[in-house]
């Protein structure tokens, strides 16, 4: 996979630079090599669900800076990285310029992640910064896979295991390559612990599979293809789910996450029950926030957030439309493949009774044929939905997480104003108790203002915090949807061209059987 | 409603004249041609103008045309079945009513829901209408012209009064369609015909030929009937399969003219690739329903007509039989000896009659089967794979400037080949060469 280049440690500031700059010649030989071995979407992909995370890991390079309008050093790269692939050549066959090679994709270089844990910040913004480029640098070290569900257990007790394995590089963790035994509720659970931890501060924490009923046939036993079907979109679900919660550098960093990758026992998290207290406290929370959320107008003082609101929600509201054509598709194609089995079968039948050899020959075949039909628009159907329709429920569901950052917004908005305006009544008591001279409670007023003053000064810390937060969030989700989408619908339509390839092979060989009628 | 679709004489064109040798293989000689020139769509309906070409003494004219619509075709297929004299004839299976309704039932509600999609989308949809509903009105045409051309190819039918003075009268034949009480007496008469074909058949032929001919035609017609209804589903599903295409072609394109950027261009590309492969999907589920589907139904009517041969010869048998018995009885008895006689005389000849043109007619048949299937599959192999090659090609050809870089960085070289090859075998080299330019990467 291409892997992002890792910017120096703190310290070094720029003299390092041109030390990558030697290197220049290398980093750009290397990223061909890497190039090459990083997309396998030309081969009929194995498990798509995994191949999204190397593929979309592949062929771009960084993007993390290019919402960052902070740095000089980074300005050059924004305007020639942009992103997409037929423009990425010309950046790949001219030299490397000093702007550029910060940006350009370098190989993994394992050793250089020590300085990923100077994590202490200096400069704020630049560290920042540098953190997420050493991140997104060792994302490409790190994969992914959800394999081998096993029940386990018996009657409604029984639940799904599934193998999370792990391959890094990356140093805050003790093995390159380890494998843990989690359930369904293990990943809600570590879900939870996230959000709770950073989407009011503003970051896009990408949601977790849904629960659905579907599990309690598989408790019950009933081992039939629905049940195994089941079983495999949901974990393909959390494959995907971790890919993406890995692939945010400040959620990598999470120690939550970490032993939820490394450690071989989980304290289980019935927190996740929906019946459970916890439980029935979300929904109350959540029904408070729809409250909220109509009564609360804010003074929106930055366009760029109502215009992005807006964006989202025109989003949303086509990728619906869009997810339910896709569904449509699936279903009809499932039709197909069961009505062309069907029809096969009728037609060898039919060969059977004709008394004509020839006839009854070639019928024989067209029904072998319609057969093989059926199987490919079988496989055409689990392609149409595990690449096309579940990406698009995936992002609908990330969008409402984006939707939810944008509330608490408003919502730390919303603490700020309340906070200045008991500032001002803080200060109108004052002003009362000077007037009727009553020294300890001046005091005690003084101390309240100055408590309030702080929370004010707080509050709009955070409510800053948050926004830019946001922005960055925002950028980094926009660059992901880009990619994801671009490899999975270019991954789909080749399976689409992989199925003409076959078609056209089956028709071919029963053109002459038929032309032998004689 | 589409009124006056009346299309003219490009409406049949060369495509739709290879349609009338479809389901049948015909020598059509000079003597007598006959063929559909024209169709008139009026509310419900058709009005078909057949047209005449002949040398035959009897006719007034070398060349003429009239006017009829579906029920005098019926009334014509009536006539040959309830004459006595054709009962050891195949004769022709009568076209089926034209069926507009579903058509008609789309088209309104995609009026009622013009409000709620956008224009493309509408637009688009009511194209698609309109290719199906003359689809539909092309199939039926052509139904009743292979109808006609059968009873103009068959040497004894084309003799027939009725025929001449359908094919030539040109006021309204009156031929009003069955009032209820005709039909309730049709079903009457259908059930008691069963039932008797029921009787009938428990008696075992004498002759191998027709006890082989009718076990297999039981078996066949059966096996048909099976057949015709699955494929029927089968490219109903396909049809369905290629609208979804055009929904989520018109979606994508929605996203994409959401604003300019890369994303949305892609997703421009990416509708318009939909679209394209909902066209073809759509042809080749209609070509799949014209070769596949239209011929087991032809044939399911046409071995419905020959079974019918063969009852009213095993029902001429049973008579000739009964007529035998009613002979030595009036012997042993000694009175109407002279009746019983002629009577079983009649039975004889009708039997005998019978017997030999059926032998004839099933031969027929089946070289007419052989041959009609052979076109059919044929044709429906090669329509399969030029729309998949088409649709590969033209994928093939839109994901490469997509993705040039890494193609040819991996295992790229060898598919670029593969797309040569394809394009090379199709012979298109207009289409390689902008291919190849492609490849070497202008956008």
């Amino acid at each position: 996979m291409a892997a992002e280049r890792e910017p120096p440690p703190l310290g070094d500031g720029k003299p390092t630079d041109f030390e990558d700059l030697e290197d220049g010649e290398d980093l750009f030989t290397s990223t061909v090599s890497t190039l090459e071995s990083s997309p396998s979407s030309p081969e009929p992909a194995s498990l798509p669900a995994e191949d999204i995370s190397a593929n979309s890991n592949g062929p771009k390079p960084t993007e993390v800076v290019l919402d960052d309008d902070r740095e000089d050093l980074f300005a050059e790269a924004t305007e020639e990285v942009s992103l997409d692939s037929p423009e990425r050549e010309p950046i790949l066959s001219s030299e490397p310029s000093p702007a550029v090679t910060p940006v350009t994709p370098t190989t993994l270089i394992a050793p250089r992640i020590e300085s990923k844990s100077m994590s202490a910040p200096v400069i704020f913004d630049r560290s920042r910064e540098e953190i997420e480029e050493e991140a997104n640098g060792d994302i490409f070290d790190i994969e992914i896979g959800v394999s081998d569900p096993e029940k386990v257990g018996d009657g409604m007790n029984a639940y799904m295991a599934y193998r999370v394995t792990t391959k890094t590089s990356l140093s805050m963790f003790s093995k390159s390559e380890f494998s843990v035994k989690r359930r369904f509720s293990d990943f809600l659970g570590l879900h939870s612990k996230l959000a709770s931890k950073y989407l009011h501060v503003g970051y896009i924490v990408p949601p977790a599979p849904e629960k659905s009923i579907g599990m309690t046939k598989v408790k019950v036993g009933k081992e039939d293809s629905s049940s195994t079907e089941f079983v495999e979109k949901r974990r393909a679900a959390l494959e995907r789910y971790l890919q993406r919660t890995v692939k945010h550098p400040t959620l990598l960093q999470d120690p939550d996450l970490r032993q939820f990758l490394e450690s071989s026992e989980l304290p289980r998290a019935v927190n996740t029950q929906a019946l459970s207290g916890a439980g029935i406290l979300r929904m109350v929370n959540k029904a408070a926030d729809a409250v909220n959320k109509m009564t609360i107008k804010m003074n929106e003082s930055d366009a760029w957030f109502e215009e992005k609101q807006q964006q989202f929600e025109n989003l949303d509201q086509q990728l619906r439309k869009l997810h339910v054509s896709v569904e449509a598709l699936v279903c009809h194609r499932k039709e197909l493949s069961a009505n062309t089995a069907a029809f096969a079968k009728s037609a060898a039948m039919l060969g059977n009774s004709e008394d004509h050899t020839a006839l009854s020959r070639a019928l024989s075949q067209l029904a072998e044929v319609e057969e093989k039909i059926d199987q490919l628009h079988q496989e055409q159907a689990f392609a149409d939905f595990y690449m096309f329709s579940e990406l698009l429920s995936d992002y609908i569901r990330l969008i409402a997480a984006v939707k939810g950052v944008f509330d608490h917004r408003m919502k730390c908005w919303q603490k700020w104003e309340d906070a200045q305006i008991t500032l001002l009544k803080k200060r109108e008591a004052e002003a009362k108790m000077m007037v009727a001279n009553k020294p300890d409670k001046i005091q005690q007023a003084k101390n309240e203002i100055r408590e309030w003053e702080a929370k004010v000064q707080q509050g709009e810390r955070d409510f800053e915090q948050i926004s830019k937060t946001i922005r960055k969030e925002v950028g980094r989700f926009e660059k992901e949807r880009v990619k994801d989408f671009k490899t999975v619908i270019i991954k789909y339509l080749e399976s689409l061209v992989q199925t003409q390839q076959q078609l056209i092979k089956y028709w071919e060989a029963f053109l002459p059987e038929a032309k032998a009628i004689a | 409603m589409m009124e006056g679709l009346d299309d003219g004489p490009d409406f049949l064109s060369e495509e739709d004249r290879g349609l009338k040798a479809i389901n049948v293989d015909l020598q059509s000689d000079a003597a007598l041609q006959v063929d559909i020139s024209d169709a008139l769509s009026e509310r419900d309906k058709v009005k078909f103008t057949v047209h005449t070409k002949s040398s035959l003494p009897n006719f007034k004219q070398n060349e003429f045309s009239v006017v009829r619509q579906h029920e005098e075709f019926i009334w014509l297929h009536d006539s040959f079945v309830e004459n006595e004299d054709y009962a050891g004839y195949i004769i022709p299976p009568a076209p089926p009513r034209p069926d507009f309704d579903a058509s008609r039932e789309k088209l309104q509600k995609l009026g009622e829901g013009e409000g709620s999609m956008t224009k493309e989308e509408f637009t688009k949809m009511k194209q698609e209408l309109e290719a199906e509903y003359l689809a539909i009105f092309k199939k039926t045409v052509a139904m009743h012209e292979v109808f006609l051309c059968r009873v103009a190819a068959h040497p004894i039918l084309r003799r027939d009064l009725n025929f001449h003075v359908f094919l030539e009268y040109n006021q309204d034949l009156s031929v009003r369609g069955k009032n209820k009480k005709e039909k309730l007496e049709d079903f009457f008469k259908n059930m008691v015909k069963s039932a008797d074909g029921v009787i009938v058949s428990g008696v075992k032929d004498v002759d191998d030929f027709f006890e082989h001919e009718r076990t297999f035609l039981l078996e066949y017609h059966n096996r048909v009937k099976d057949a015709s209804a699955k494929s029927d589903r089968m490219t109903r599903s396909h049809k369905s399969a290629a609208d979804d295409y055009n929904r989520i072609g018109s979606s994508l394109y929605a996203l994409g003219t959401q604003d300019s950027t890369d994303i949305c261009k892609f997703f421009l590309k990416v509708s318009e690739l939909f679209d394209k492969t909902r066209k073809i999907e759509a042809r080749v589920s209609a070509d799949e329903d014209l070769k596949l589907s239209d011929l087991l139904k032809y044939y399911l009517r046409e071995s419905q007509a020959a079974k019918d041969l063969l009852y009213r010869r095993s029902r001429s048998l049973v008579d000739y039989e009964n007529a035998n018995k009613a002979l030595d009885k009036a012997r042993a008895k000694n009175k109407d000896v002279l009746q019983a006689e002629t009577s079983q005389q009649l039975c004889c000849q009708k039997f005998e009659k019978i017997s030999e043109s059926a032998k004839q007619e099933l031969i027929d048949f089946k070289t007419r089967r052989v041959a009609a299937f052979r076109k059919n599959l044929v044709e429906l192999a090669e329509l399969e794979l030029k729309h998949a090659k088409v649709e590969y090609v033209s994928r093939a050809r839109w994901l490469t400037p997509v993705i040039p870089a890494l193609w040819e960085a991996k295992a790229g070289r060898s598919r670029g080949q593969e797309i040569e090859t394809i394009l090379a075998t199709t012979g298109n080299l207009q289409l390689l060469q902008n291919c190849l330019a492609v490849l070497n990467g202008d956008t």
